[in-house]
């Protein structure tokens, strides 16, 4: 509950900020906010299941180390923008606070308790990614990805909503232990009005988490943001966003599993197979990188259709690892394409990793360890993020969608390869790139979480 | 307190006269007739109309919810959307009016920078 306000009142903070002549103490600013939100996050930590806001939101540890993924994703992202100096038209004060508000909603939609806190807090989250992914107002591509991203958002909100509705007239409640009275009773198990508005919810919030056949909306939105932006709705919209599909689910649902799962289990096969196999066909880094987090979101999907009691912690480990490897591939990107920009486009192709690892071994490495971690490749955290996932499948016995999904994890393989050979093996002149320090520390830091957990993810067991 | 345990009266009995039936179904009829505006329309503004509508037919089925159940807790709802598409229609407007600015229309079938 903490950084909720804390981060509300300090967003309105850095906006008045943007007043000062001198912009340089934004970045540093923000990231000290940050800072004490995610030390506030913790007062709560050990105190056991607590309710605030009138029994509306809740906090346990799991969601704590939720919202401590969402918030150290932000300061890395946050570390990486270098106070938007490149850029003339920016408006830094504007985009550290919208980043600010946008963990709010995150935030509320990981330790909702009542569907008010939700659909607040998804809107939160949803208007503030609408405007960020528009920020480049000149630039035709970034229009069309934000009027793109702003209509199917507000398209799936309106799903949302009647889902909701119907769900309030079935069950009479929006709290959800209220629903979860309601659907153990014997005429929960018959009510059609809420099967239908499950199920309207269930696409409203699929849609967000870009799950098939929800998903179109997704490579052009990832493509046409700037890159910085790309890389937080890509971690924290995603990781949030589970949670709060993962707290539906088990919190209200959980006792009637037999309906849902097979909806659920059809969408995560499909979103495995559109994510993968059309990323192989991808020419850009960067919608690569769209069709990646398609294809992380069907496995992410595997684990809450299993729903055993190992669900929330692998899809914790799984959105710690897909977030920490996400954001050092982009943050690698970020560079190549502002060096080797064409005709004042960013170049965002395979191409322009030609021949990197010569002049930039630092980069290379750093490429290849995230690369290594979204394929899931042993040694890195997203190969045990796999397995935990795999492993809650293999629990609930769901062998059929374990084929599918190892068979499109060797999928992933291919493409996720391309980018290594392109910048060790190919030919390429690229010169030094001049890497700013903090942008070194954060490449380097992501690095490092994705090795450490690779080798010990008993390590992070024990931090919860 | 929770909110929904504060009592409202009940609705008057010619009210009762039309089923919470009818409501249901008229809702889910101007639900779909927003579904069908937003995949059929080329113009932004008429696809947010439509969308606009899709809402206000989840909010009208709320409040008949609301009524029939003598609960209160789905007309606050309704403030919470009615305030949360305000925010929605003011940033949605604004985007409609950058891209006006750099193409002159509001086609979406110009919006075809982005493609596999």
């Amino acid at each position: 509950m903490y950084p909720i306000i804390l981060l509300s009142v300090l967003g309105i903070v850095v906006l008045f900020l943007g007043f000062m002549k001198s912009k340089n103490i934004l970045l540093p600013a923000t990231l000290l906010f940050l800072a004490l939100a995610l030390g506030s996050n913790f007062i709560d930590w050990n105190q056991g299941p607590l309710l605030y806001f009138y029994g509306m939101f809740s906090v346990t540890n799991l969601t704590l180390a939720f919202n401590a993924i969402v918030l150290i994703s932000a300061f890395l992202i946050v570390a990486m923008t270098r106070g938007f100096q490149d850029d003339e038209e920016a408006q830094p004060a504007e985009y550290y606070g919208i980043m600010l508000f946008s963990l709010v909603g995150a935030i509320m939609i990981i330790g909702y308790e009542h569907l008010i806190i939700f659909f607040v807090g998804i809107e939160i989250l949803s208007v503030a990614m609408y405007i960020l992914t528009g920020s480049d107002k000149r630039n035709l591509r970034s229009n069309e990805a934000s009027l793109k991203y702003f209509l199917m958002g507000a398209f799936a909100t309106g799903i949302m909503l009647f889902g909701i509705a119907l769900l309030y007239g079935a069950t009479g409640a929006f709290s959800l232990t209220g629903i979860r009275g309601f659907v153990s009773t014997a005429a929960g198990a018959q009510s059609y009005i809420l099967y239908a508005g499950l199920l309207l919810l269930l696409i409203g919030m699929l849609f967000k988490v870009s799950a098939a056949p929800f998903h179109f909306w997704t490579p052009d939105v990832y493509d046409g943001a700037p890159s910085i932006f790309t890389t937080f709705m890509s971690t924290i919209v995603k990781t949030a966003g589970f949670a709060a599909i993962f707290r539906l689910l088990s919190h209200s649902f959980a006792g009637i599993y037999d309906f849902w799962y097979i909806t659920l289990a059809v969408i995560t096969v499909l979103t495995l197979f559109v994510g993968n196999v059309v990323a192989v066909y991808q020419d850009s880094f960067k919608r690569m990188m769209a069709y990646s987090s398609i294809s992380h979101a069907g496995y992410l999907l595997i684990a809450l259709t299993a729903l055993t009691a190992q669900t929330e912690r692998s899809i914790l480990f799984y959105s710690m690892a897909y977030s920490v490897a996400t954001i050092s591939a982009f943050g690698v990107l970020m560079l190549i394409a502002k060096e080797k920009s064409l005709d004042g486009r960013p170049n965002e192709s395979y191409d322009a990793f030609n021949g990197l690892a010569k002049q930039n071994p630092l980069l290379a490495f750093v490429l290849t360890v995230s690369m290594l971690s979204l394929a899931g490749i042993p040694l890195t955290a997203g190969f045990w993020g796999k397995f935990f996932v795999f492993s809650s499948a293999a629990d609930r016995g769901l062998i059929w969608m374990l084929v599918v999904a190892v068979l499109m994890s060797a999928v992933g393989i291919y493409y996720y390869f391309r980018v290594v050979i392109a910048s060790y093996m190919k030919e390429g002149n690229t010169g030094k790139i001049r890497v700013a320090p903090f942008y070194q520390i954060v490449l380097v830091a992501a690095t490092v979480i994705t090795i450490l957990f690779g080798l010990a993810p008993g390590f992070f067991e024990q931090l919860l | 307190m929770e909110p929904s345990m504060l009592q409202m009266p009940a609705i008057p009995e010619i009210i009762q006269l039309i089923p919470l039936k009818n409501y249901l179904i008229l809702s889910t009829a101007l639900f779909v007739i927003g579904i069908i505006g937003v995949l059929t329309r080329r113009n932004a503004i008429v696809i947010f109309m439509s969308i606009e509508l899709m809402l206000n037919a989840a909010n009208l089925l709320l409040i008949a919810f609301s009524s029939y159940k003598s609960d209160p807790a789905g007309q606050v709802f309704v403030f919470f959307i009615m305030a949360v598409a305000a925010a929605e229609v003011a940033v949605g407007l604004a985007i409609i009016v950058m891209i006006y600015r750099n193409t002159r229309t509001t086609d979406v079938g110009f919006l075809n920078k982005l493609k596999w």
